[in-house]
This record gives structure tokens, C-alpha cells and sequence, in this order.
């Protein structure tokens, strides 16, 4: 129990976490990328956030520090209500368009 | 006494602002009582203070308002120094211009400029008293600008006729190189000095060697800025076109105050002067050759106002060559003398011009004598006196002068004597064709020739009594008189009298001789005169004849103005289309505009990444994150 590092935690090396970590976000950037149905981009940009806090919770117990496990809890408060407006901004891009495909939304241009 | 001092110059300032502020609303009457009245006021008060000074009551240390400039060693109070020379001048300056004052309110009473006229007449008075006030050079600079200013607006009165405003341009321009002249000497005079005030600086010139040389600049500038104002060689050209402005105003500006700025000037400075040798030449040979140069031109000329023009520019020429030659005080009596006959010449033609409905030409005229009397008997007394008839006023400044040039040098006497001789032809040519043998007007103009009213013919007269009596206060010792106004001024010039008191000493059979020559000279030119105009009644030639070469040569002015176009005007106007066709329209236009191009070419084709389509945003964002990271990576 040295520097206050939990066992269990010291079993798996850091670099795991930062592999897991960077995946998840890059399946999510190309998931935003590469994807046109809005939900599905929707979903890989909370991927990316969630890969971001995972990073933060690893960093946290390695360091012993509670700091970063608030964090990550106010950036899940703030994700669920992103998702929230992000999801009604969805409902309404429905509503008009009658599709949620990214590449109709091309009208502000030039 | 120090308020009084104030007052003088404050009454005519105030007469501006009420003028100035009430030219719409003030009534004719009262705006030229305001006019006339602040300066009469000014006039008693330079009156009693010369009363002070003979008395010795009046202190003749510098009265000091407050202090206007003061940076580190520099301390320029705004002070006034009333002493003999500044007296003197305060009184021709408010004296003079008090009568032309009242003879405007004639001249001009139908002008709709009245009120505008009468506070720019009261302006250039205050300017002109604080130019002879100031204690130090500084302040005599602002009246000397001020009176420039002035000397512009009234040339420029009718401002509706576009040739009078380029007269106006052009003595202003004029001025403005004679001023930067001026302005240097000032800068000079402080760096030798370390200091502006006259009693100062003339008190460490005193220790200088003569032919200095630091003195030598400065003189030279102040004479640059004396030739600009005083209209001499190489800048005198100005003054025959400021003729455009309301006679008056020729009179008093052109002819009896501004134009003598340069000559007190000097004079003020004489000490200076006296130590430099070289410039003191210079000066003498400039005003000689202005005078001898007018002189011709004068005698061809057909514009009444022109002549008279001419004429003023010759006496200047004099004056300075009495002042190059060291006569400091026949300068000054000169200077007054030709305000009073000069003033006189020029409200007379005011008068002629007035009678005629506003013709000018001598052409056109002949036998007024009849119909105006007066303008006749005080314009023939004027003549008497510029030529110099004894026993009137120019008789004795004029002999004075010659009496003084005969002393430096009898070659330049000479010449002076031939000037003084073309004064006297040119006078009486104008008078015979002005005011004897036939009409030669219109009918029109004939029926409505008249003596103008007294409010212009009393102050006629009042000048044709100075100018004749003018002279009785110096009359020279050779004539058992005592040469009052030359010991007046002993005091201002008492440097300069010691060292020039060997010479300048003529024995009075000498005098008597040069009287006599200076005398048969211009009586001989004037019925030279008399029988050329009056007894064959020869007229002056028309433009479109034949002229002999020297006629052609002086009607035309020597061709000056036009060598003046073709060396200065012409290379200036020719570098300035250089500058706005290649430098201007090439250079710095493609500059300014070239950089709009630019900026709206890019943003044209900046734009166009703004697609609308969010996929490339995304892509475009990740891409640059990418980048950065990368970027920092490397780093």
C-alpha cells in the first residue's frame, strides 16, 4: 500500500489504460469522421468524452488523488445534459428535414 | 502709466471684437465710429506717452504683462517696451491710420463688407502696434505675422474676383519666404544670445568685434524677412498686385505702416547692423537698385494705383539705402514723411477713383481739376512733397538721406539723385494726366464726376498739412534749424553714433551744394514732365502699338513676374504634377490600393472552404488538432 496506490490498480501498468484510452478515442474520431448518420456521430463524440474521463479516473487512483474522480463526475453531469439539448437539436433536424443525414445540413455556405 | 501703455494697443483689439463679432448687426454709423473711434482713442494715448517720454516721466523699461514661454533657459515674457523709436511709430501707425479710418467710412459706405472691413482695419492696427511694442524679438514676430494676416485679408476684401485672391496668395507667399528669413535670424539671435529681449541682446552685440561673423548671418537673415515685408529686391513684387485691395487699405497698409516693418525693424536692431559691415553694403546696394527699378517701372505705368505702387516701393528702396549707409535716423524721418505724402497719394487716387466710378486708368482721365478741387490741391501738395520741393516734408528727408549716401559714398549719390529725379517726373506725369488739359472718360463717367464728401476730404486736407509742414521738426543745422528729430532718436542709435561719428560729417558748403544739385535736378524733371503731358500733351502709348523697347521693358515690369513664373512658379507647378502623376497616381496609390485588391481577392477565395458541409468541418478540425499536436510533438 505504498504512496496510498491500491493493489488492484497496481496489477494493471498505466500504459493499459493509456492504449484502452487512446482506442476508444480514436474509434471515436472515426466515427465522427467517417459516419453520416447524426446519432451514430452523436454517440462517437460521447465515446471520446468518456475515453478522456476514463484517462482521467486511471490518472487519479495512480496519483492518489480525489481531484480528478470529481472532475470526471461534473464532465458526466455536463455530458448528460449536452446529450440532452444535443438530442432534442436532433428531434428538431428531424422534424424539418425528414433525415438525420449529416450531409443534408449544407445550407450555411459561403 | 503701465495701464495706459496696455490700453493703446488693447482699444484697437477691442474694436475688432466688436466689429468681428457684430459685423451682421452693428449699424454703418456706429461700426465705423467703433473703427475710428478706438483708433483716435489709441492715437491720444501713444500721444500722452510720448508726452512722458520727453518729459522722462514714462519709464523706458519694459512693461511686462506675464510670462507667455518658459522652457528651461528660454523665458519670452509678453512685454511691451515703449521708448522713443516705438513711440514714434505708435503715433504715425495710430495717427495716420485714424484719419484713413475716417476716410474709409466715406470710401466704403457702399460696400456690404462695412462692418467686416472696419474690424479687419482695427485687427491690423493692433498687430501693427504690437509689432513696434514688443520688448523682444518673439513678440514683434506675432505682430509681424499679424500684419501679414491682415495685410492678406484686405487684399483679398473683394474675395468674389478670383485675381484679387491670387493677390492676396501671392503677397502672402511672398511674405512667408521673407518670414522664414526672419524666423532664422530669431533662431540665431538665441543661440549667440541665449536670449530674445532687445536690452539683452543688444547690450552683448555691443561687445562683438565689427565683421563678425555670426553677426553677419544674423543680420542677413533679419534683412531676408526685411525685404519680404518691405517689399525690396528680390521679393518687392508683391506690393504692386496687393493694390487689389479697397484704396484705403493700400494707403495705410501698403503704403504708410506694414511696409516700414522692415525699416524699424532695423533700425531697432541697428546696433547689429552697424557691426556688420557687409550686410550694411548689401543693404545699401538692394535698396538702391529696388529704388532705381521701381522707379523706371513707375514712370510707364497706367493703373493710377500702380504708379503710386511703384512709387511706394522706390521710397522704400531709399529708405534702406539710408539705412545701409548708416543714416538710421533719415531712414526713420524718411519713413515718416513718406507715411503722411504717401498716405495722401493714396487716398487722393482713392478720391480720383471714387469720382470716376471706379476707373483707373490715367488714361481715362485728365482735367479733373475742376471738378475736384480738393483731391487736386492736397494730390499736387503730396507730388511737391515726394519730389521733394522745399520747403515741404520730403525735402528734408529726402536731402537727408542724400546728404547721409553722399557721405558713404558719392557714386551711390548719384544714382540716388537720378531716382530721386524719375520720383519727381513720374509724380508730376501722373498728376498732369490726371488732373489737367481734356476729359478723356465716357460721358457717363463725366456726369458723374464730384468732390467726395468731407468724411474723406478732411482727412485729405489734415495730410497735405502734415506732409507739408512734416518736415519743420528736422530741419538741419546748414539751415539754421536743429535737427530736433535726429537728437530724438540720439538715444536708440547712441552705439551706433560712436562709432560712426568720424564720417557722416559734411561741411555745410557741402550740404548747401547738394541742396542746390538735388534741387535743379527735380525741378528740371518736372517741367520735363510739364511740357511733355501738359504743354504737348503727349498720352501714354495704348498696349496694342508699337512700343519702343524701354517703354515695353518697363510697362511690363522688366518681364519679372514673368521670370518669376518661368524660375520658381513653373519648376514648382511642374514638380508637383511629378509627384501626383508618378509618386501620387503610380506609387502610392497602387500601394493602397494594391493592398484592398489583395485582401478582398484572398477573402474572395478564403471563403469558398466554407463548404456547409459539417462532415469537412469535423475533418478539417481533427486535422488541425492533429497538426498541433504533431507540432508540439516535434518540438
Amino acid at each position: 500500500m505504498e504512496n496510498g496506490i491500491s493493489t488492484i490498480t497496481q496489477i494493471i501498468p498505466p500504459n493499459f489504460y493509456l492504449i484502452l484510452s487512446s482506442l476508444l478515442f480514436c474509434i471515436g474520431i472515426i466515427g465522427v469522421l467517417i459516419r453520416r448518420n447524426i446519432i451514430v456521430v452523436f454517440m462517437s463524440i460521447e465515446l471520446m468524452l468518456n475515453a478522456s474521463n476514463l484517462l482521467m479516473v486511471a490518472f487519479s487512483s495512480y496519483r492518489s488523488d480525489g481531484a480528478a474522480q470529481v472532475f470526471v463526475f461534473f464532465s458526466m453531469v455536463v455530458a448528460a445534459a449536452e446529450v440532452a439539448v444535443g438530442l432534442a437539436i436532433i428531434v428538431m433536424i428531424y422534424r424539418n428535414i425528414h433525415s438525420i443525414d449529416i450531409k443534408e445540413l449544407s445550407k450555411l455556405k459561403w | 502709466m503701465n495701464q495706459l501703455i496696455i490700453f493703446i494697443l488693447l482699444l484697437p483689439f477691442l474694436g475688432f471684437i466688436i466689429n468681428g463679432l457684430g459685423a451682421k448687426k452693428i449699424s454703418r454709423n456706429l461700426a465705423g465710429i467703433i473703427g475710428s473711434g478706438t483708433v483716435l482713442a489709441s492715437f491720444i494715448l501713444s500721444v500722452v506717452a510720448f508726452n512722458g517720454i520727453l518729459q522722462g516721466s514714462l519709464p523706458s523699461s519694459p512693461v511686462s504683462l506675464f510670462t507667455w514661454i518658459e522652457a528651461g533657459n528660454l523665458r519670452i515674457p509678453f512685454s511691451f517696451l515703449v521708448d522713443r523709436l516705438s513711440v514714434l511709430m505708435m503715433m504715425i501707425i495710430t495717427g495716420v491710420g485714424f484719419l484713413i479710418h475716417v476716410y474709409s467710412i466715406g470710401y466704403m459706405k457702399e460696400d456690404e463688407g462695412f462692418g467686416k472691413y472696419f474690424s479687419y482695419l482695427n485687427l491690423f492696427t493692433f498687430s501693427m502696434l504690437l509689432l513696434v511694442m514688443g520688448s523682444n524679438f518673439v513678440v514683434m514676430f506675432i505682430g509681424w505675422e499679424g500684419v501679414g494676416l491682415c495685410s492678406y485679408l484686405l487684399i483679398g476684401f473683394w474675395f468674389k474676383n478670383n485675381a484679387y485672391n491670387n493677390a492676396a496668395s501671392k503677397a502672402f507667399i511672398m511674405n512667408r519666404i521673407g518670414d522664414l528669413g526672419f524666423l532664422l535670424g530669431i533662431f540665431l539671435i538665441y543661440h549667440t544670445f541665449g536670449t530674445l529681449e532687445y536690452s539683452a541682446v543688444f547690450e552683448k552685440a555691443k561687445m562683438l568685434p565689427s565683421g563678425d561673423s555670426t553677426l553677419l548671418w544674423i543680420t542677413l537673415f533679419l534683412f531676408i524677412g526685411a525685404t519680404g515685408k518691405s517689399a525690396q529686391i528680390p521679393l518687392y513684387t508683391w506690393l504692386p498686385d496687393a493694390m487689389a485691395g479697397p484704396t484705403p487699405v493700400s494707403a495705410l497698409i501698403h503704403a504708410a505702416t506694414m511696409v516700414t516693418a522692415g525699416i524699424y525693424m532695423i533700425v531697432r536692431s541697428n546696433i547689429m547692423f552697424t557691426l556688420a559691415p557687409f550686410t550694411m553694403g548689401i543693404i545699401s546696394i538692394v535698396g538702391l537698385l529696388t529704388a532705381l527699378t521701381a522707379a523706371l517701372i513707375a514712370i510707364s505705368q497706367t493703373d493710377i494705383k500702380k504708379v503710386l505702387a511703384y512709387s511706394t516701393v522706390s521710397q522704400l528702396g531709399y529708405m534702406f539705402l539710408a539705412l545701409g549707409v548708416g543714416g538710421y535716423s533719415a531712414a526713420m524721418f524718411h519713413l515718416m514723411t513718406h507715411a503722411f505724402f504717401k498716405a495722401l497719394l493714396f487716398l487722393g487716387a482713392g478720391s480720383v477713383i471714387h469720382a470716376m466710378s471706379g476707373e483707373q486708368d490715367i488714361r481715362n482721365m485728365g482735367g479733373l481739376k475742376k471738378y475736384t478741387p480738393i483731391t487736386f490741391i492736397t494730390f499736387f501738395t503730396a507730388c511737391l512733397a515726394i519730389s521733394g520741393i522745399p520747403p515741404f516734408s520730403g525735402f528734408f528727408s529726402k536731402d537727408e538721406i542724400l546728404a547721409h549716401v553722399y557721405a558713404s559714398n558719392p557714386i551711390l549719390w548719384i544714382f540716388a539723385v537720378i531716382g530721386a529725379m524719375m520720383t519727381a517726373f513720374y509724380m508730376f506725369r501722373l498728376l498732369y494726366l490726371v488732373f489737367y488739359r481734356d476729359f478723356k472718360g465716357s460721358d457717363k463717367q463725366l456726369s458723374h464726376l464730384h468732390e467726395s464728401p468731407y468724411v474723406m476730404t478732411i482727412p485729405l486736407i489734415v495730410l497735405a498739412i502734415l506732409s507739408f509742414a512734416g518736415g519743420f521738426i528736422n530741419i538741419p543745422e546748414s539751415l539754421g534749424g536743429t535737427a530736433a528729430f535726429k537728437h530724438y532718436l540720439d538715444p536708440i542709435l547712441e552705439a551706433s553714433n560712436q562709432m560712426h561719428s568720424s564720417i557722416n560729417e559734411l561741411s555745410h558748403q557741402a550740404e548747401y551744394v547738394l541742396m542746390a544739385i538735388s534741387i535743379c535736378v527735380v525741378v528740371l524733371s518736372i517741367l520735363f514732365a510739364r511740357q511733355k503731358y501738359y504743354v504737348r500733351g503727349e498720352e501714354p502709348a495704348m498696349e496694342k502699338e508699337n512700343l519702343p523697347m524701354m517703354v515695353r521693358l518697363t510697362r511690363n515690369k522688366f518681364y519679372i513676374d514673368e521670370i518669376y513664373e518661368a524660375l520658381v512658379v513653373k519648376p514648382i507647378h511642374l514638380f508637383g504634377d511629378f509627384l501626383l502623376r508618378v509618386i501620387e497616381k503610380l506609387g502610392i496609390d497602387r500601394l493602397v490600393n494594391g493592398i484592398g485588391n489583395s485582401v478582398i481577392f484572398s477573402s474572395k477565395n478564403a471563403r469558398l472552404l466554407q463548404t456547409g458541409n459539417t462532415g469537412f468541418y469535423l475533418f478539417a478540425m481533427v486535422f488541425g488538432i492533429i497538426i498541433i499536436l504533431l507540432f508540439n510533438l516535434i518540438r
